[in-house]
């Protein structure tokens, strides 16, 4: 995803975002998660367009540059550094533990040479850990971009990376 | 899988016992055997049936049918007729008015395998959930309707005190009391807030009613707006539930332009709007004051309180905040009333619960079933019983803040006052099931490595708290903790217990505690020999070649 970020004027994204979640303060997370949305990440230029386009004490909204940067740094959801192409997301909780998870988070870090929270050299895929999705009956759980995938097994790893540009 | 097709269930209270339980339990296996049935009918024991003059009772699952009292010399009988030619026994069944509360409801509820009784998710992959008249054909908007033509707001929250409807997301409050505050808080303008944050570790019951019933949730919070004086509604949702957001929209559109939502609801003077507000992923979010902070645009960090929710809420005004799974039960407890509701579920915990069952058990998913089932129960009936190999060494109760306990403690009914007397937490209704393979200090470590990732930092006791005992059960698994280190951590939880902030903190020692209450012989052998007992963790030795 990050590697689309010259096709994208953060100016257009931002004001975009800005229209549909709404000029005031409880828009802030979903304006960023937009912006998360469309680079992968939230580039330092951006959280520089939101407040020059938001900030109007006229309107009493007050947006300092820092505060963003808290949000983003707050929610799990939001990142700040450029990630791959791929974004994995491993479930660590205990339900997915219980039932194999750790042999699968071995496999991903053995396939992709990765570890929590670093991107492949070619910028294809980023490796995080997560908190519980919400799948537990079908644990242990991953998460591929927007694709999950559950019950899954160490066997199944290469399979399903491969189903990946 | 090894899957029976039949199960019996056998009373083993001590009146039972006396009465030859044990002996029918032989007899059974026995004549089962004699039928070649052995490996195709399963023979468990339930305990606290309660019902002397019936004992022991014999239980035939999936049918659900009751037999007693049962002799010995009725086994061989009943295992003929019943399991080899499937025909029910008229002259053994115990007599329908002898059998009272959970009994008797599995009872008159065959039909559904195993039987569940269905009030939260009665719609939940029935309906369409994107067709807003199959929700009405189903009784939807009834409940909103009747509330809003022929009852007062003060009215509607009788009902829902007389119910005894508890807070379903964890804490148990009584919801009538809740809404009564927030009805007389002062103010003109109140809200009603959605909890849909659900990211307790291995709860996902909120994510089936709002993906399969999202007009439920709808009609819910408009009633509630009622009663309570309000006419603006969020649904604060995890970021993560993508699917969920996309129908409580969808739904939403649908609901206004049928009438439901808007102004002058009904013909009445009654206006209410929804809101749905996606989240950005923070476990926090889900403890009532930062959820708000973030419905704000606000880091999700926890208010101090008092003042609560109930009169400085969203933007400083009067807010309800209910979660998801309590929302679900008022409009059938509208349309049905209290009487109907306390006829579900235990006297003091009245209703239905939605349990989420996982780990090492044949069958995991949600069910739905009344309060005071025993963890036994929905091991060997809902769950399917143990995977082939495995037995029960201990259970997780209601997500990772949940207890840890262990298999004795298994015939405990899951309602909030036989919990709360024994220590237990029943929580989000998540029911973590593990077998001999679990390492007590692996699994802590990893519900340590949830907490001090999820922590949010604002207060030092759970910030600090969090890292440090994940740092002393982390040595422990690799070999290096000390009996020193471990004596430490009474003060250490009882430290974040008084002192953090919020739920997060006070209850993330729970585990820990269990786990030195009840395993606490499993983590010194850590410690004094060195050795994993279950061969989980990989101990010092390899640590020191790293």
């Amino acid at each position: 995803m990050s590697a689309l970020t010259v096709d994208f004027d953060v100016a257009a994204v931002v004001q975009a975002a800005i229209e549909k979640h709404g000029k005031k303060h409880d828009g802030l997370i979903p304006i960023l998660s937009e912006i998360n949305h469309v680079f992968g990440y939230i580039p330092g230029t951006a959280f520089r367009e939101v407040r020059k386009q938001l900030h109007d004490p006229a309107e009493q909204i007050y947006v300092a540059e820092s505060q963003l940067y808290t949000l983003a740094s707050f929610y799990d959801m939001l990142s700040t550094k450029p990630r791959g192409r791929h974004v994995i997301k491993f479930c660590e909780n205990a339900p997915c533990h219980v039932v194999g998870g750790k042999a699968i988070w071995d496999a991903l870090r053995e396939e992709l040479n990765l570890n929590n929270g670093e991107t492949t050299p070619d910028s294809k895929w980023t490796l995080v850990t997560t908190s519980c999705l919400g799948l537990c009956s079908v644990g242990p759980v991953l998460l591929v971009d927007d694709d999950m995938y559950g019950n899954v097994t160490p066997a199944q790893i290469p399979d399903i990376l491969n189903r990946y540009e | 899988m090894n899957t029976k097709r039949s199960m019996i269930l056998v009373s083993n209270d001590p009146e039972s016992i006396r009465l030859g339980a044990n002996e029918i339990i032989q007899h059974l296996n026995e004549s089962l055997a004699a039928y070649g049935l052995q490996d195709e009918v399963d023979v468990s024991t339930v305990s606290d049936v309660n019902r002397s003059n019936i004992l022991p009772l014999v239980i035939v699952y999936p049918d659900a049918v009751v037999y007693g009292p049962v002799k010995t010399s009725d086994v061989r009988y009943l295992v003929e007729e019943h399991l080899y030619k499937g025909r029910v026994v008229e002259d053994l069944l115990a007599p329908p008015k002898m059998l009272t509360g959970q009994i008797g409801w599995l009872r008159s509820h065959k039909g559904y395998n195993p039987a569940e009784h269905r009030v939260v998710l009665e719609r939940a992959g029935r309906i369409d959930p994107e067709n807003i008249e199959e929700f009405i054909a189903a009784n939807g908007y009834e409940a909103l309707g009747k509330v809003l033509s022929e009852m007062k707001p003060e009215d509607v929250i009788d009902v829902v005190e007389k119910s005894g409807l508890q807070g379903r997301g964890g804490a148990g409050f009584p919801s009538g009391r809740k809404w009564r505050f927030v009805h007389a808080a002062q103010g003109e303008k109140k809200y009603i807030v959605c909890n849909a944050d659900e990211s307790e570790p291995g709860t996902f019951k909120d994510r089936i009613v709002l993906e399969g019933d999202p007009h439920l949730i709808i009609e819910a919070m408009a009633i509630a707006g009622y009663a309570v004086g309000a006419d603006e509604g969020y649904i604060y949702i995890r970021g993560e539930y993508g699917l969920a957001f996309r129908r409580l929209e969808k739904a939403i559109l649908q609901a206004k332009e049928f009438g439901f939502l808007g102004n002058n609801i009904f013909g009445t003077e009654f206006n209410f709007n929804i809101h749905v507000h996606a989240g950005a992923g923070a476990y926090v979010c889900g403890e009532e004051t930062a959820l708000l902070e973030s419905l704000e645009g606000k880091r999700g960090e926890p208010r101090s309180r008092p003042p609560y929710p109930v009169t400085n809420g969203l933007w400083n005004k009067p807010t309800l905040v209910n979660n998801v799974e309590t929302l679900a039960n008022i409009p059938p407890i509208l349309r049905n009333g209290a009487e109907w509701y306390r006829s579900l579920g235990t006297p003091s915990s009245p209703g239905t619960k939605v349990y989420t069952i996982m780990g090492n058990v044949n069958f995991s998913g949600v069910i739905e079933v009344p309060m005071g089932i025993t963890l036994r129960e929905v091991i060997n009936i809902y769950a399917k019983g143990m995977k082939p190999g495995s037995t029960l060494k201990l259970a997780q109760t209601g997500g990772s803040s949940g207890s840890i306990i262990p298999a004795v403690l298994q015939d405990t009914p899951m309602d909030f006052e036989s919990f709360r007397k024994a220590g237990v937490s029943l929580g989000s209704g998540a029911l973590l099931i593990c077998d001999q393979h679990t390492c007590i200090v692996d699994l802590v470590k990893v519900l340590l490595q949830f907490f001090r990732f999820e922590s949010c930092g604002k207060c030092t006791p759970c910030r600090i708290g969090t890292q440090r005992i994940y740092e002393i059960v982390e040595r422990i698994s690799q070999g290096q903790g000390t009996l020193e280190e471990l004596d430490t951590l009474p003060d250490l939880i009882l430290e974040m217990e008084r002192a953090s902030n919020c739920g997060l903190g006070q209850t993330a020692t729970v585990p820990i505690r269990d786990m030195l209450k009840h395993f606490r012989t499993e983590v010194e052998a850590h410690i004094r020999l060195g050795t994993c007992p279950t061969g989980v963790c990989e101990l010092s030795k390899e640590n020191e070649k790293v």
